[in-house]
């Protein structure tokens, strides 16, 4: 079965939020608007976090990690969040009961909450992703929708999944191309490659939640071999 | 009401027998204070938890600080007064019921927290349809249920002699009282059966107490977040939530002794004693805070010290030190000697001691989730009227409820009192003999007045 991973280089990352709005757009992800901006309010399943140091800025995007033992699904008291047999941590909007245990839970913050009702139908917006009523957590699903459409297309041409026919948003929008995304249990591909890099570290990895978004540094990378 | 028993206890049917305007004063006030967190939940029903000062990543603030501190405050009653009952300590018998009632009232209250929290209260029901066992909250809903169960059945037994009382004797609510005796006529075998139910519940709402308060810490310390993860979290917070408990007992007893005038009934010594227990409390408290914070310096992971500082020096300084001051300082300057005014000194320190508690749950739940690991913006947490009204209507409730219940019911258990003068004298002497070696006869006290000192 597959394991799906990412590997963003931050050398290559220029901080240009292009990921963050193809996220947005994909996901039906609602903008709160400024006053609710203002109040720490905003959602944005891809983040792009600025560390600045006296010789330079470094942007970490980061979506939801994916993690292989994620600390957010053992606190779940309904589960309303559960990672698949394919790797991906999945949010159930309609189980969801609004605790934010998982919020509390998660070391990474990728868990967000809709505090108000933020959005309704309108047009323009991806029919493949529902919309998150008020009172309910959310969080980037690695486009899920889109594994299940390339699956069906696969199907329906009675043949197996191609690599690189699923790719999420923000991996295909990247201009530098600094977001790589695959299967990391398909040795072959690029992710896994990547992975192995020199240059590779995970976020937080001595919390033992085992991130399948793998980043890519020469500082960061070098430092921790 | 023309039994002589009952004459000779009267100041203890008065409260439910007349009622005066401050009753009536007291219930505008905390309407008023309901009221308003009614309007305050409802607007919140409406438009969602985006009306609290609530946000990224301060997910929780003031409804899991209230719960913490509410749950605490409810290790008053029955904890205390199972203890007190199987430790046989006689003075126990004119508050083992008061404590009783903070317990039940409190609990309702505590519990209620969780789902004012909750972002779809409309799903709660989830919990019981979809429960996970592995989520920590889990635990809290199975525990807390039984608690709650348990001690509403601890607090009815010992009443139900009392309330018989009132059916024979008040001339009012006379149905009420009726079914709630369940035909109690005080026979002998009754009075048996009676003792032993009390044993059984004493002993068995023990653990069930410590566990509340040790899994409502595993909410925290089940995560791997800084200054939570924590193996002394469950000892740490049961001791916490004994410590306020007490300080809770003591307050509502100095108001009730003072609003009903039962100052033969609610001594100094009363207070001198729970002021003996308080002060242990205060030096167990900190020495587990001690210990706690001395290791999260020792250990100086850099994620544990952005909380440790944020809350020594930084932007929680205010309540850190507030805490330490209410938790510490005054209990330790008040309780130290009460040999004079010890109604006053323990009254203080433990007003203290609960808002100390109460500053002591939001200093381990919001600075936590106010310094992220990950460099996230500066996010400053700050209440809106919505959850100071909460907070109020809350604390409202819980007094309406006790208020309601000392209208309904004896707030000091008369037929323990009278058992006191009838039986426990005689046991009390019996007992101590037993103690001694073998052949010592009771002595009359030579210097009578040292001896009671």
């Amino acid at each position: 079965m597959a394991l799906w991973g990412m590997v963003i280089d931050l050398d290559r990352c220029t901080g240009c939020q292009a990921c963050v709005m193809a996220c947005k757009a994909e996901n039906n992800v609602p903008a709160v608007g400024a006053k609710e901006a203002a109040r720490g309010r905003t959602i944005s399943w891809m983040h792009v976090l600025t560390e600045e140091s006296e010789e330079r800025t470094r942007f970490l995007p980061r979506p939801c990690l994916q993690c292989d033992d994620p600390p957010c699904i053992k606190v779940c008291p309904v589960y309303a969040t559960y990672r698949n047999p394919e790797g991906i941590v999945a949010q159930i909007y309609a189980r969801c009961i609004g605790c934010r245990f998982c919020m509390a839970a998660c070391p990474y913050n990728a868990k967000y909450f809709n505090w108000l009702q933020y959005q309704r139908e309108a047009p323009g917006q991806n029919p493949d992703v529902s919309l998150r009523p008020k009172g309910v957590v959310e969080k980037c699903t690695f486009c899920h929708h889109r594994l299940q459409k390339a699956r069906e297309r696969a199907l329906a041409e009675g043949r197996g999944l191609a690599p690189g026919e699923y790719v999420t948003a923000c991996a295909e929008t990247c201009p530098t191309r600094a977001i790589a995304f695959g299967d990391l249990s398909d040795h072959g591909s690029d992710v896994a490659r990547l992975a192995r890099s020199p240059r590779a570290f995970k976020l937080g990895e001595e919390l033992g939640t085992k991130p399948k978004v793998i980043y890519l540094s020469e500082t960061e990378g070098h430092r921790r071999v | 009401m023309s039994d002589a028993y009952v004459q000779r206890d009267a100041a203890l049917f008065a409260p439910i027998a007349q009622t005066g305007r401050g009753f009536y004063f007291t219930l505008v006030v905390l309407g008023i204070a309901i009221l308003w967190g009614a309007v305050a939940y409802w607007t919140q029903f409406e438009q969602g938890l985006g009306v609290t000062g609530l946000q990224q990543p301060v997910s929780w603030g003031f409804y899991v600080t209230n719960f913490v501190f509410f749950i605490g405050i409810s290790h008053a009653g029955t904890l205390i007064s199972a203890i007190l009952r199987l430790s046989k300590a006689e003075w126990r018998r004119p508050i083992t019921r008061m404590a009783e009632v903070i317990t039940v009232m409190v609990l309702f209250i505590g519990a209620g927290q969780i789902l004012v929290d909750l972002g779809r209260p409309d799903r709660m029901l989830n919990v019981i349809l979809y429960g996970r066992y592995q989520s920590p909250l889990l635990w809290d809903a199975t525990s807390i249920s039984t608690y709650l169960t348990a001690s509403t059945l601890y607090l009815w037994l010992p009443l139900i002699p009392d309330i018989a009382i009132l059916r024979d004797h008040l001339g009012k609510r006379r149905f009420l009282y009726s079914v709630l005796a369940m035909g109690w006529t005080g026979t002998e075998r009754q009075q048996k059966i009676l003792n032993r139910a009390i044993a059984i519940m004493a002993v068995l709402v023990i653990p069930i107490a410590i566990s509340v308060h040790t899994v409502v810490s595993f909410v925290f310390s089940m995560t791997i977040q800084p200054a939570w993860h924590s193996s002394i979290f469950g000892p740490y917070f049961v001791a916490g939530a004994i410590f306020s408990g007490i300080a809770a007992l003591i307050v509502a007893m100095a108001i009730i002794r003072r609003i009903y005038r039962l100052q033969a009934y609610l001594k100094p010594i009363h207070f001198r004693y729970l002021g003996h227990l308080l002060l242990v409390m205060t030096l167990l408290w900190f020495y587990l805070t001690f210990a706690e914070y001395l290791t999260g310096y020792y250990g100086n992971g850099p994620e544990e010290m952005k909380v440790f500082w944020s809350k020594f020096t930084g932007r929680f300084w205010p309540t850190f030190w507030a805490m330490a001051v209410c938790n510490f300082v005054i209990p330790m300057i008040f309780l130290v000697r009460l040999r004079h005014h010890a109604v006053g000194k323990t009254v203080v320190a433990s007003v203290a001691v609960v808002i100390g508690m109460w500053l002591e749950r939001f200093n381990i739940i919001v600075p936590t989730l106010s310094n992220p690991r990950l460099p996230f913006p500066d996010a400053i947490y700050w209440p809106t009227w919505i959850e100071w009204g909460e907070t109020a209507g809350s604390f409202g409730l819980f007094i309406l409820f006790y208020v309601l219940f000392v209208k309904f019911f004896p707030v000091i258990s008369i037929w323990e009192i009278r058992e006191g003068r009838e039986v426990g004298l005689r046991e009390v002497e019996e007992r101590l003999l037993s103690y001694l070696p073998d052949g010592t006869e009771p002595e009359p006290a030579r210097d009578h007045t040292r001896v009671l000192r």
